[in-house]
């Protein structure tokens, strides 16, 4: 993994944009200054053996990928024990996030949990509580769905200002993968729920068997709708961090009701108000009231690139604009893109049809001539929902709100190539 | 709770389509299986169907009467699609993890403190982090004061000003504290620990008996500060409509501000661009994002000693204790400063000697090293031993903690 065997290090790219966005270059019809020596000359990977099976029984991305990783922002937060890194979401493509560059979020730091020792609870107003082991749940019916995961605080440092250069740490509190798991409703059913009567207003209140507590309450109506108990994320294990063995899926809605380690599901005639839902993941307003119950992640999108951490390192000529875009309330539709700050749009391409409460990919075929770009997205889902700007968010809000800041986001880029994280008028 | 009803009908008739599918594989013997494999539009629901207005809109239709499974059916029959998994859950077991307390007490059991008595033990299980007058230590949360700050620019949120539901106190530190040591609180410390916050923020007075019984009648200073999520109508309402596609803006666009003027991404994941623009103020750092500190440089990461290797059984109690320490210290690969300094090779390190440390004026004048007599001391009573230390934790009250733990710190060398 050492420096000195990288292909080119992440400073020489930029510096090579630097000189090819002052126009050194012309995009098309480029000319060899002679015969390129890694085609003419018999290199070593063309001649002698590369590495056998079982080299890596399990394999982790290539050297030349290795600041394709999550990053922290130490002042966020008081200790890594309680806290939360960031999706480099600027670096990948597609929908699906793999699992080892996929955010934390702990409250108590990621608990190692084997699968022996896995006990989830039912209990409550239920005809019988139960408790299940984990090959239980593996007996159980399953589904398989593509959700994403987006922390509620996801782009909250920017509600006052822009604060942080990278897409990685204004939007990547997200995730984005395909689970296996049982519906939390066969578990209910399981239980019995006679004793609950009306299931209109009852809840569940979940929580984890880590030190932290971490419980949220859940209206009857969503638990029973498409919450799911996972233990299998893109195919694989969950990992630790992300819950290991068995996490809660709760589709559309805040991550933090995501509950990791799940260990208990208690049927109730009405809300814990948690720590988790009182103190925080309640939305202050200008005026000083707060909303609570605030779940549902409204449309969002992000171009991912070009980006401040993934500025165009090519000449002029074409460009890919690419970014994600996702709704708690569905499937996205459609995507817009602006070159102009929001004055002017145009429709993207959604690389396949949205999926419901999962990412979209989209792309803008495009060509950049060295001309400044205010590069902006916007989402639309199948509910109509625009995804609003800033201004429009800071309205009904003010600036206190911290969570669900689903605003538009500007980068600038510069005729060399480079891009800010922005604010315009 | 029924706004977005309608979007779920789609997810529902996919859902059953795959249950089906799942059911025709699972362990049939342990359910009912319908007699009749073509009505299994009709297949048991695993639920009673809510009554209006859940879900009432979410019945797929069977299509041709092919394998379509509602996953709802209509026939309310609770029994519906069980498996005979899992086994019944023991009294004691729900005991031991249904702790949860609800707003009206529910939950709570019997006991009592107040503030006076949970003066103390604050001071020893949360001070640290928390500061003696819950007034908070560096990033740790600040429980008391921020009274009628929350339609300020900068907020402060502390039990005082901000929570709504006294239970929620209770609840959180019953089983989520202290940071490290969960779940390691008697009830009545608990009480008394919950007294004490909600007297630092001048709710009850320090006689005031808090028990089971009182603690509901607390009401908290915001408890009405709070609505129901109401996005629909505020916001959803506005942003449901076509989108502008041209001369969208008033004037010409303008950057109005720029996150490079702040200087506070994360170094080695971004370039500086070279921002040419003078921009207007920078923003505030929100909430959870307070002021940036600088972080003092890391030392380099810290090897496991091998030098006389210390009693296996007595490090890992040790590592037991050092729960204690964690919400402050670090020690081991990477161990960094945070509220006291990284501790790798501290038994043998001289005193008050981490370059870049705030030690408090006592503990950066004392000079000499740490061994196990000097460490044992202090760890048993720090502020009698270091006066003006800024080490809050109260001290080890056994001597075999104490041993224990300095054979762990021993375990890591520089």
């Amino acid at each position: 993994m050492s420096k000195e065997t990288k292909g080119t290090s992440r400073r020489q790219f930029l510096t090579r944009a630097a000189a090819l966005g002052a126009g050194a270059v012309a995009a098309t019809g480029a000319r060899a200054a002679g015969p390129d020596p890694l085609i003419t000359e018999v290199q070593d990977w063309a001649s002698g053996f590369g590495h056998g099976v079982d080299e890596v029984p399990y394999g982790l991305p290539i050297k030349f990928e290795d600041d394709v990783i999550r990053r922290n922002v130490e002042w966020l937060t008081a200790d890594t024990i309680s806290s939360i890194n960031f999706t480099p979401i600027h670096a990948l493509d597609g929908t699906i996030t793999p699992q080892g560059c996929a955010f934390e979020r702990h409250h108590s730091g990621a608990i190692e949990l084997s699968k022996p020792d896995f006990r989830l609870m039912i209990n409550g107003l239920v005809d019988q509580p139960l408790v299940f082991t984990y090959d239980d749940l593996e007996r159980f019916p399953r589904e398989q769905h593509v959700y994403f995961c987006e922390c509620a605080a996801n782009t909250g440092m920017e509600w006052a200002g822009a604060q942080l250069n990278g897409a990685q740490f204004t939007h990547g509190m997200i995730h984005n993968m395909e689970y296996t798991g049982v519906p939390l409703r066969t578990l209910l059913a399981e239980a019995g729920l006679d004793a609950a009567g009306d299931l209109k207003d009852k809840w569940v209140y979940v929580e984890g068997a880590d030190a932290s507590s971490n419980g949220r309450s859940i209206p009857m109506e969503k638990a029973m709708d498409d919450v799911l108990v996972a233990f299998k994320a893109n195919g694989e294990a969950l990992r630790k961090e992300h819950g290991y063995p068995v996490r809660l899926v709760v589709p559309g809605w805040e991550g933090n009701m995501w509950v990791k380690w799940l260990r208990r599901v208690e049927v109730m005639d009405g809300p814990v108000e948690s720590r988790e839902e009182t103190s925080k993941y309640t939305d202050t307003l200008a005026d000083g009231t707060s909303r609570k119950w605030t779940w549902v992640m409204d449309a969002k999108s992000v171009v991912t690139s070009p980006s401040p951490q993934a500025p165009i390192k090519h000449g002029h000529g074409p460009v890919v604009i690419t970014g994600m875009a996702w709704s708690g309330h569905g499937k996205i539709t459609r995507v817009d893109v602006s070159k102009d700050g929001g004055m002017t749009w145009e429709t993207a391409r959604l690389a396949s049809e949205g999926q419901d409460k999962a990412l979209t990919r989209f792309y803008l075929d495009t060509t950049w001539e060295g001309e400044e770009w205010l590069l902006q997205s916007r989402a639309i889902d199948e509910t109509g929902y625009v995804q609003p700007t800033k201004a429009q968010l800071r309205d009904v809000r003010g600036l206190n709100s911290i969570y669900h800041n689903n605003c538009i986001q500007t980068w600038h880029v510069k005729a060399n190539g480079e891009a800010e994280n922005v604010e315009v008028s | 709770m029924s706004k977005s009803l309608n979007l779920y009908v789609g997810t529902i008739a996919g859902v059953g389509l795959m249950l089906v599918a799942a059911y025709n594989f699972a362990d049939r013997n342990v359910a009912d299986f319908p007699d009749n494999p073509q009505m299994l539009g009709e297949l048991p629901a695993p639920i009673p169907e809510p009554e209006a207005p859940v879900k009432t809109a979410a019945a797929p239709e069977a299509l041709d009467g092919g394998i379509i499974g509602a996953a709802h059916a209509d026939n309310g029959d609770t029994k519906g699609l069980r498996f005979g998994l899992g086994r019944g859950a023991l009294p004691e077991e729900i005991a031991a993890w249904n702790l949860d307390v609800s707003p009206d007490g529910t939950g709570l059991p019997a006991g009592s403190g107040n503030a006076f008595d949970g003066e103390a033990i604050f001071e020893e299980q949360c001070a640290v982090c928390h500061g003696s007058f819950a007034e908070g230590v560096g990033n740790w949360p600040k429980l008391a004061g921020g009274d009628g700050t929350l339609a300020d620019e900068d907020p402060l949120k502390t039990v005082g000003s901000y929570w709504p539901y006294t239970s929620t106190v209770w609840d959180y530190v019953h089983r989520s504290m202290p940071f490290g040591n969960a779940q390691s609180l008697s009830v009545d410390d608990t009480y008394a620990i919950v007294a004490y916050i909600l007297y630092s923020n001048d709710i009850i007075d320090d006689e005031f008996e808090l028990n089971q019984d009182t603690l509901p009648e607390v009401v908290l200073p915001n408890a009405d500060g709070f609505i129901v999520d109401d996005r629909a109508e505020t916001e959803y309402s506005k942003w449901r409509t076509e989108p502008c596609m041209e001369n969208c803006k008033d004037g010409p666009v303008e950057i109005t501000m720029r996150a490079t003027v702040l200087d506070v991404t994360p170094e080695e994941a971004v370039e500086e661009p070279a921002a040419t623009d003078p921009a207007p103020e920078p923003a505030a750092a929100v909430d959870p994002a307070p002021e940036p500190a600088a972080e003092p440089a890391a030392d380099p990461a810290a090897a496991p000693a091998a030098t006389g290797a210390p009693d296996p059984e007595l490090v890992a109690a040790g590592e037991k204790v050092f729960n204690k320490c964690k919400a402050c210290h670090q020690i081991g690969d990477g161990a960094k400063d945070r509220v006291g300094p990284q501790l790798n090779g501290i038994v043998g390190r001289e005193i008050g000697s981490v370059e870049g440390f705030k030690y408090s004026n006592t503990m950066g004048s004392m000079g000499g090293a740490w061994d196990a007599e000097t460490l044992a001391a202090f760890l048993a009573d720090p502020r009698g031993t270091v006066k003006g230390t800024k080490m809050a934790f109260a001290g080890l009250r056994k001597d075999s903690d104490v041993e224990a733990l300095i054979a762990y710190l021993s375990s890591f060398s520089q």
